[in-house]
């Protein structure tokens, strides 16, 4: 360990945790990498991969009882497995980490100023007045709005965005040599991402830090990282330099990764001709709290949402989080009553709750929920759990309800003697599989899917994604599938809507999302997705800044407006937008006609 | 911060609070119509029973009348919380003299011995709370854990024999009961008060104990506090700048539960010690059956209960940014 | 296999864990068999001598009548823990009722329950039982509601929080858009999952009915004799306070072991499922 020319060097490093029965279990095996003054390692891997846990063992650092062997040394300090640790002194001084979800890495009852100033204070860096002032001016390169006072105030006023760029702030007062940054932007909306990657990066720039990224997503490593480190179960699959990876990666586990992060779009079957919608929705207005007088929720989600579903059809249906994709679902299985509109199923209006609405109504609707965790009941079986979808709509028993459960399982590729097992000993994946099982044995005509790929690894969620076009194919059931991300909901789905806060605010067939125009907000949302390249940050200039950005959110408005680059003066402000049809068949929710659409994003294509 | 800015970031605790204190009266007054329903109206005929069965229907048709049991329920029900709420739950049927005359003596020797117990309790609890979560899983915290588990399981009247015996049969240190003199030295007044108040804060530390230690364990497995060891924060630093504003609404409420523990406990103490409290008196009052007397203690505890319980919500939302400022 | 696990999990308790596990064995079987192996009958007049001390003759000696302590302490134990045991189930079973109906009945139900319990919290226990008893008598019947009602609402409130955190959960929602009726979702879906969370608690409660019967019963309000809990038994004897007794200390210690214990067994017993 002499070679001084690397800022960081960890040799032979392992890190070991306690089984619950007492027996050793090493997350992160013999693991050594350098890295260059200056220079972005970003390690990569799976959840549970060890990322984390390597991060952290450079600040000399272990969660609960785990322990940390083998030699560490960043600058001057070394940590040398015999007990040596030096660097416990550096943290939070020379070394500093940014951690994933900062809405829960800020203490809720403090002010956020004296959070950001406080490792400068406690490592006698400079005076309190001085720290002030250097963390106002780190608020201003991060690009956050009033830099002089939003540090007055609290966590839970702040945006998870604003947030993020607040811990890097405070990661960044003691000016650092090592800046670790843990998935940073893993908790946030795609949109937002983009803004934080770019004050990260300027900010690490101007610093001259060294550092750490660690995130599951190659594209947004791609745009962070000067090196990468390949992780699977805690060992190295590959490290060199980003170019090389994303070019002509070497390692069998680091192409799976590659492919799976570019879902290839399956075809849609041929679908039949039908004079009426399997699933037709109109007019939905739903919210949650007390109903007053006329109607409407105490707080209102979706406002006037509509879409129709075709037998064998899958719809996507795309927003940010908060937007009311999942109330959709719920109101569609019956589980919310809508204040107003209508769902239909097959031209027949269905009940607004579940009690009006009859056995075989419910039978023919099933949904599939995000988190398989949860979605299982932990304490029964698989076969138990399906053995009684089918006992419920169908009266199938015994003998017949095994056969029944064991060509489920072959349909979702899992082994029938999984039947036997508990749910809580079920894999991620494995879980996700059963829950749609669940689903399917109630062979129902449409299931409401929301975000059912949204919590797995990539590798698993492309194998879902798979699944479910197969089961489309062969069964002929359609899909109401609910996303945060467009590129799943464009590899599975035939029709897209894009819900903005509620409101719909375009909707239309695939392939016309992949030219201009399209409305405003989902030209931001397409083009906030990382590309895997290296270049792809810096190509993206700098957004342009919404004029109206002073402004509330106002339901008579179009509600994309505080936010909107292309805002029209003195009419967005004014009315509320009408639906566009454009000649791609799209229809938008936008002031702007279809020719100054065009121009505005062509125009940022060309520039 | 301008004025009318500053005004109105009052006004959403103000009305959080204000429905804290409807909610806490809302309560109290079910909580009269429980107890008057069990005390007042279930048990059949008072008239009779101060008479004894060899009364006339007569007399006792006049007794009832006088004592208003002629009345329909919730008429009585009326007149009891009227003349409660203005200080005259009416007279004891034991003495005859006005229940309020026989409270108004009782209650300050109470309220004394449950501020000592609790000035006592307070500071160990802290003490033992802190130390344990600190040293959460080692073998302090381990042995703290049996301590305080065995003395929540003890009860206050085995805790007084031992402490009588010891104390005061075997080593005649203290008395064994406790009577304050009118002129008595602040050597009598410890040596009186002692014995009791030991015994209630046995109980009180115990369990004030254990809960500061949940509350500040509760916060020490959220994010923030990794991400403070990762700042560089000291452990002395992290208990008091960062967990304790977080758990300080959560050890209120502890405080607020255990003071009314202190209260129950107080009635086998104030027995057993012949303390003139008005926990004894509500034990005399069930012993005689004198209703009126044992409702207004009943009541009176009640209030002070639900009192404690809504200081500690008040605290809590000033406390916590996200209610003050919501 | 089942009890191969459940060695294990013995082998696996912390000394506390164990010594409480000891205790509360020999209690319930001191409560089961007791009095079939008492030496003498609990309410004879054994000895001569009042509070003699112990012998060959009289284990833990005689009381202030001149009756077996051993004897009596087993009937004691019986009484104590027999109703107890029958007012902590029936306690939590009404609790445990009421929550589940709580969670999956209509909004109303939800609000009109949780209000009634929050009221019923609000009289501190000590004072409930007073004012109960003061009404109604102490019957062994009587004992047995009273502390059943006066435990119902903090069982009600712990397990209405576990049934609205389990009501929120996807699985249960999918049962209801299935079309699941409430039963089958209260019983096959919620119950099950909150049986290992409850069970501290039934265990705590355990104690503080332990705690409150012989607290009364100390006071003189609890069993009326010739019937006689643990802390009747030590009530009866304090006279012999100022002689220092054997009779009255046994008693005393008598419930202490067993509430400690059942305080240390299921703290060993949760611990262990935590870490
Ligand atoms: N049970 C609920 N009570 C009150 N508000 C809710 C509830 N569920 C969701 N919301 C609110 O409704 C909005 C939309 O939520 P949701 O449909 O879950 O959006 P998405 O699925 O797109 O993330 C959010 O602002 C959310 O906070
Ligand atoms: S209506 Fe106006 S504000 Fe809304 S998206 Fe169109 S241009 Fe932007
Ligand atoms: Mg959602």
């Amino acid at each position: 360990m002499k070679d001084t020319t690397q800022h960081v060097e960890v040799r032979d490093l392992s890190v070991t945790v306690r089984r619950e029965d007492g027996t050793p279990l090493r997350i992160v095996e013999d693991v050594s990498f350098d890295i260059a003054p200056r220079e972005t390692l970003a390690l990569i891997g799976e959840s549970g991969s060890g990322k984390t846990t390597i991060a952290l063992a450079l600040m000399g650092y272990a969660r609960g009882s785990a322990e940390i062997t083998g030699q560490i040394r960043v600058g001057q300090a070394t940590l040398d497995g015999a007990g040596g640790n030096a660097l416990k002194a550096q943290r939070g001084h020379r070394i500093s980490y940014v951690a994933q979800s900062a809405a829960a890495a800020f203490n809720p009852s403090r002010r956020v100023i004296d959070q950001v100033i406080e490792p400068a204070l406690i490592h006698g860096i400079e005076p309190e007045e001085a720290a002030r002032k250097r963390a106002v001016s780190l608020f201003r390169s991060l690009a956050l709005p009033n830099p002089e006072t939003i540090g007055q105030r609290y966590p839970h006023e702040l945006s998870g965005g604003q947030l993020q760029r607040l811990m890097a702030a405070m990661a960044l007062i003691t000016q650092p040599e090592l800046v670790i940054f843990d998935e940073p932007t893993t908790a946030l909306d795609v949109t937002t991402q983009v803004e934080v990657l770019q004050a990260f990066r300027r900010v690490v720039r101007e610093q001259g830090a060294t550092g750490v990224y660690v995130s599951h997503d190659l594209a947004v490593v791609a745009q962070m990282a000067d090196r990468v480190l390949v992780l699977k179960r805690g060992k190295v699959r590959e490290q060199n330099a980003v170019d090389v990876i994303l070019q002509s990666p070497a390692d069998d586990y680091t192409r799976m990764l590659m492919s799976a992060a570019m879902p290839v779009v399956m075809a849609a079957p041929v679908l039949p001709d039908a004079p009426v919608p399997l699933l037709e929705v109109e007019g939905i207005h739903a919210g949650y709290g007390p109903i007053d007088k006329e109607g409407r929720p105490a707080h209102p989600v979706l406002s006037d949402v509509g879409f129709s579903i075709g037998r064998g059809a899958a719809l996507g249906v795309i927003g940010e989080s908060g937007s009311g994709k999942s109330t959709v679902a719920r109101v569609v299985a019956g589980l919310l009553a809508p204040a107003r509109g209508s769902v239909k199923l097959d031209g027949v209006p269905l009940a607004p709750t579940l009690s009006g609405r009859s056995r075989e109504e419910l039978r023919r609707v099933q949904i599939v929920f995000q988190s398989a965790d949860v979605a299982l009941n932990p304490g029964r079986s698989v076969g138990d759990i399906l053995g009684r979808v089918l006992r419920f709509y169908r009266g199938t028993r015994g003998e017949e309800a095994r056969r029944r459960v064991a060509e489920l399982l072959d349909l979702i590729k899992l082994p029938a003697s999984i039947a036997s097992r508990r749910c809580d000993e079920l894999s991620g994946g494995q879980k996700q599989r059963v829950n749609l099982a669940r689903a399917l044995a109630a062979e129902p005509d449409i299931i409401l899917c929301d975000e059912v790929t949204s919590a797995l690894d990539t590798v698993v969620r492309g194998a879902i994604l798979d699944l479910l076009a197969e089961l489309r194919r062969d069964l002929g059931v359609a899909y109401l599938f609910i996303s945060h991300d467009i590129e799943t909901v464009k590899a599975l789905c035939d029709d897209i809507v894009v819900l903005y806060k509620g409101t719909r605010v375009e909707s239309g067939v695939r392939d016309s999302y992949n030219v201009p125009p399209v409305h405003p907000y989902t030209d931001l949302l397409i083009s906030s997705v990382p590309e895997l390249r290296s270049d792809w940050l810096s190509d993206e200039s700098e957004r342009a800044a919404a004029p109206f950005a002073h402004l509330r959110e106002r339901p008579d408005l179009c509600r994309f407006l505080p936010r909107c680059p292309v805002a029209i003066a003195g009419t967005c402000e004014v009315s509320a937008p009408p639906v566009r049809q454009l000649s791609s068949g799209n229809a938008v929710l936008c002031h702007h006609t279809e020719e100054t659409l065009r121009r505005t994003q062509s125009e940022k294509i060309l520039g | 911060m301008s004025a009318s800015a500053s005004a109105s970031s009052w006004r959403g605790p103000l009305r959080l609070i204000g429905h804290r204190v409807l909610l806490a009266l809302i309560t109290l007054l079910l909580v009269s119509a429980v107890i008057f329903t069990i005390s007042g109206l279930l048990p059949g005929d008072a008239a009779q029973e101060v008479l004894g069965q060899s009364a006339t229907p007569e007399q006792i048709a006049a007794l009832r009348k006088e004592m208003g049991l002629d009345q329909p329920g919730p008429v009585r029900y009326y007149q009891w919380l009227r003349g409660i709420s203005m200080g005259d739950p009416g007279q004891s049927m034991v003495t005859n003299t006005p229940v309020s005359e026989i409270i108004s003596v009782r209650l300050p020797n109470t309220l004394i011995l449950a501020a000592l117990s609790t000035l006592v309790s307070v500071p160990f609890a802290f003490l033992i709370g802190i130390a344990s979560a600190i040293a959460r899983g080692k073998k302090l915290d381990r042995s703290l854990n049996v301590l305080t588990l065995s003395m929540v399981a003890l009860p206050e009247f085995l805790v007084a024999t031992v402490a009588v015996l010891i104390l005061s049969v075997k080593l005649q240190w203290l008395p064994s009961i406790t009577l304050i003199p009118q002129e008595a030295s602040f050597a009598d007044y410890v040596r009186g008060y002692a014995m009791p108040v030991m015994v209630l804060a046995v109980g009180v530390i115990a369990q004030l104990g254990r809960m500061i230690r949940a509350a500040i364990i509760a916060e020490l497995d959220r994010p923030y506090v990794e991400m403070a060891r990762l700042k560089g924060v000291s452990q002395t630093r992290l208990v008091f700048h960062h967990i304790l504003p977080n758990a300080i609404g959560p050890i209120v409420n502890a405080m607020a539960l255990s003071l009314s523990y202190l209260f129950g406990g107080a009635i086998i103490v104030e027995t057993i010690f012949s303390y003139p409290g008005l926990a004894g008196l509500m034990v005399n009052a069930v012993t005689s059956r004198d209703m009126p007397l044992l409702q207004a203690c009943a009541m009176i505890f009640c209030a002070v209960y639900l009192l404690l319980v809504l200081v500690a919500d008040v605290f809590a939302i000033l406390a916590n940014p996200r209610l003050r400022n919501a | 296999m089942k009890i191969a696990a459940l060695f294990t999990t013995i082998r696996n308790l912390p000394l506390s864990g164990k010594i409480g596990l000891a205790f509360v064995v020999f209690w319930l079987l001191a409560a089961a068999f007791g009095p079939m192996l008492a030496p003498h009958p609990p309410g004879a007049f054994v000895s001569e001598e009042v509070f003699a001390d112990a012998s060959s003759r009289l284990w833990l000696g005689s009381d202030f009548l001149g009756r077996d302590v051993l004897s009596r302490l087993l009937m004691g134990a019986r009484f104590t823990v027999g109703l107890s045991a029958v007012a902590v189930t029936l306690a939590v079973g009404i609790g445990t009722g009421l929550a589940l109906t709580a969670a999956v009945g209509p909004h109303w139900v939800d609000e009109l329950l949780s209000r009634a319990m929050d009221t019923l919290i609000s009289i501190p226990s000590k004072i409930f039982a007073l004012v109960l008893i003061a009404a109604f008598g102490s019957s062994e019947l009587l004992l047995i509601v009273i502390l059943a009602v006066i435990y119902v609402p903090g069982n009600f409130r712990i397990a209405r929080s576990l049934a609205v955190g389990l009501a929120r959960l996807d699985y249960v929602e999918v049962a209801r858009a299935r079309g699941e009726g409430r039963l089958y979702i209260a019983l096959s879906e919620m119950l099950p999952n909150m049986i290992r969370p409850l069970a501290a608690d039934i265990g705590l409660r355990f104690v503080f009915i332990v705690l409150l019967l012989s607290g009364l019963s100390f006071l003189g309000l609890g069993l009326a004799p010739p019937d006689a809990d643990l802390g009747s038994l030590v009530r009866e004897n304090t006279s012999g306070l100022a002689e220092g007794a054997l009779a009255i200390f046994v008693r005393a210690t008598a419930i202490a072991t067993l509430t400690v214990s059942v305080n240390l067994l299921i703290d060993a017993l949760t611990q262990g499922k935590v870490r």
